[in-house]
């Protein structure tokens, strides 16, 4: 019993670990595999969507309804965002990067000028539970879930819906595609702004769990670049598998050595990964299926 | 007339200015560099060497991202290296016989080897600049972290107590051993004519790096890597050596800013610190090593009498400045205007 508890908790960090990196990397990852764009701003539409949904969940809005508005407002920002700064750089990702940091310089300070140096949060809902001997939060498995909800939406999203199939299209020959009659700036702007949105809910969702500052966003981006830069092009083949893997190693060492040695052992995972493997998982196991 | 060969390379295809109208203005600005000293207080000066202590890791960075073509946001990280490897040797043995010197030396090449390490799995792992960059940053930011939570009195080499957040001070200046006593450089005077030496050299000796042939081929691997492949060039092999250079460029400034002001805080490697590297590069204009110089002093004093209204609002101007740039002058304001400048005069040259 006593084995069977550990091994419970351990289980438990990995899928925290697990669903930390999935939902920090996600919108990250469909923006740079649909449009290969990294966009350095991710933190701060995370921190834009974990502000909405702190404000409207004190406002009196149920908590599920908060978070989805912190969705739909970073995914409006993006929208702008996308239309001003980004399409201007399709043709040169480098000059992205720096733009995007340059947003995010605004918006970060911006935010402190405007709002103030932190806001009043809200609580963790949903209580806990007990295993053993250890009492662990249930919103924590909210969380698990709903990686795994957001990983499954992404996939039929793109494999079954119309939009998904002229998504891929674009991605894959944008001439052809633009060719065959698909509006390829719309479905860039549209990609994108899924992008920003998915920062936003996943603000939403860690809002109850942590201090909502202006420099918030900067706990998710090493933990977002990472994933994706391990995983690769691919949301799907790379991001998750990614996550997986660098969640285990996170969870090991954190529980060995504490936080900060986790993101040690991520930062060192992904040095070695990307000398073995340069196109991260998703490049190896196409290479592999090809 | 035949003139050594380093002198040649200070004029090439790969810098912006060049023959007598250009060198006489650097001598002028040099000159009156020179004379500053006599005509500012001692606290002005001492700001002016804060200016050109940062001047440095702009110029390596001018290397790695504008000669080079990969774009390093860890110039910050090994800033910061520098400074607390210079910290942690002079607390431990102090400042007599010239050991801040070698602690100097010392910083520089604890840099250069965690560059070489890093460098080694980014370029030889031929990812692509994209990842080059965020793999950096997020370097900077581990190290950030890893610097912020070494509050306790556990975390020490040493005598040298790392102190966390508030990072480490105390630390003795640069100290020269000369005949009947050391002369200690206190952010004054002294210090200044150092700084100014230092980067003098500094600026020179890129300028024939970058016309050399290593600068030559360094930009024909931005330009078209596979190109430069083809030609028998070992890429992997330049790109790091010009990532080494750069991480050392960065790394002197760190040592200099420590020793400028005794200390060295965890939040010079934050994520706000590690942009602006990148705006002063971006602004001044990427491909050219005199506009790197020269926009970077003019952003910082901008910055600095910006700063007066608050720290944030200048970090808000910033980011403006760097998106603008980037969406109209992607090149960088004082290169558009140089060559626009240029082109015009070619202009009435060939009307009169």
């Amino acid at each position: 019993m006593d084995f069977l508890s550990s091994l419970f908790g351990f289980v438990y960090q990995c899928g925290d670990a697990f669903a930390f990196l999935v939902l920090a990397a996600c919108g990250l990852a469909v923006i740079f595999g649909m449009m290969g764009v990294i966009n350095l701003a991710h933190g701060e539409f995370i921190m834009c969507g974990a502000y909405v949904t702190v404000t409207t969940a004190r406002a009196g809005l149920p908590l599920p309804l908060a978070i989805l508005c912190g969705g739909l407002a970073a995914g409006a920002v993006g929208l702008v965002v996308e239309r001003l700064v980004i399409r201007q750089l399709y043709d040169r990702p480098m000059d992205t990067i720096v733009a995007t940091w340059g947003l995010s310089l605004i918006a970060t300070q911006g935010t402190l000028i405007v709002l103030g140096s932190s806001v009043q949060g809200v609580g963790v809902p949903l209580g806990s539970f007990t295993v053993g001997a250890y009492s662990y939060s249930t919103y924590r498995l909210v969380l698990i879930a709903s990686a795994l909800a957001i990983l499954a939406g992404l996939y039929l999203g793109f494999n079954k819906t119309r939009f998904g199939i002229l998504a891929r299209a674009t991605i894959q020959l944008p001439h052809m595609a633009e060719a065959l009659g698909v509006d390829t700036k719309f479905v860039y702007s549209m990609t994108f702004a899924l992008g920003a949105a998915l920062a936003g809910l996943v603000g939403g969702l860690y809002a109850p769990t942590m201090t909502i500052v202006p420099t918030m966003g900067s706990t998710f981006i090493m933990e977002a670049f990472v994933t994706v830069v391990v995983g690769g092009a691919d949301v799907f083949l790379g991001t998750s598998p990614a996550a997986a893997v660098l969640g285990v190693v996170k969870a090991a060492m954190t529980s060995w050595q504490g936080q900060l040695f986790g993101q040690i052992g991520l930062l060192i995972a992904v040095i070695i990964v990307i000398r073995v493997l340069p196109k991260g998982i998703s490049g190896f196991i196409l290479r592999e299926r090809g | 007339m035949t003139r050594p060969q380093f002198i040649r390379l200070l004029e090439g295809p790969q810098t912006l200015g060049g023959g007598p109208l250009f060198w006489g203005a650097a001598v002028v600005v040099l000159l009156g560099a020179i004379a500053y000293p006599l005509l500012a207080d001692g606290y002005t000066v001492g700001n002016t060497v804060y200016f050109f202590t940062w001047t440095f890791m702009a110029l390596g960075l001018c290397l790695i991202w504008g000669y080079g073509g990969t774009l390093s946001f860890g110039q910050t990280a090994f800033f910061g290296l520098s400074g607390y490897a210079y910290g942690v040797l002079t607390l431990n043995f102090g400042s007599a016989y010239g050991f801040t010197l070698f602690a100097l030396i010392a910083s520089l090449v604890c840099t250069a080897l965690f560059a070489a390490v890093l460098g080694y799995f980014l370029y030889f792992g031929r990812i692509s600049g994209v990842f080059l960059g965020i793999v950096t940053l997020s370097v900077t930011l581990v190290f950030e972290r890893f610097m912020s939570q070494t509050a306790g009195p556990e975390w020490h080499i040493g005598v040298a107590r790392l102190n966390g957040f508030n990072g480490m001070s105390g630390m003795p200046p640069l100290t020269l051993p000369w005949f009947g006593g050391s002369i200690v450089l206190f952010p004054d005077v002294g210090l200044y004519y150092l700084v100014l030496a230092m980067l003098v050299l500094t600026y020179l000796g890129l300028r024939i790096l970058v016309n050399s042939k290593f600068g030559n081929v360094l930009v024909a691997i931005r330009e078209n890597p596979e190109r430069a492949e083809m030609l028998g060039y070992d890429v992997r092999k330049y790109q790091l050596a010009a990532f080494v250079i750069g991480a050392v460029l960065a790394g002197l400034s760190g040592t200099l800013y420590t020793s400028w002001g005794q200390y060295i805080t965890p939040s010079s490697m934050s994520i706000t610190a590690a942009a602006l590297p990148i705006v002063w590069v971006a602004v001044g204009g990427r491909g050219d090593l005199t506009a790197t110089l020269v926009g970077t002093l003019v952003v910082l004093s901008a910055f600095q009498s910006l700063t007066i209204y608050g720290s944030q609002y200048a970090l808000v101007v910033m980011g403006l400045l760097l998106v603008t740039t980037v969406l109209i002058a992607p090149e960088g304001l004082i290169v558009t205007v140089a060559k626009f400048a240029m082109r015009a005069r070619q202009r009435s040259k060939e009307a009169s």
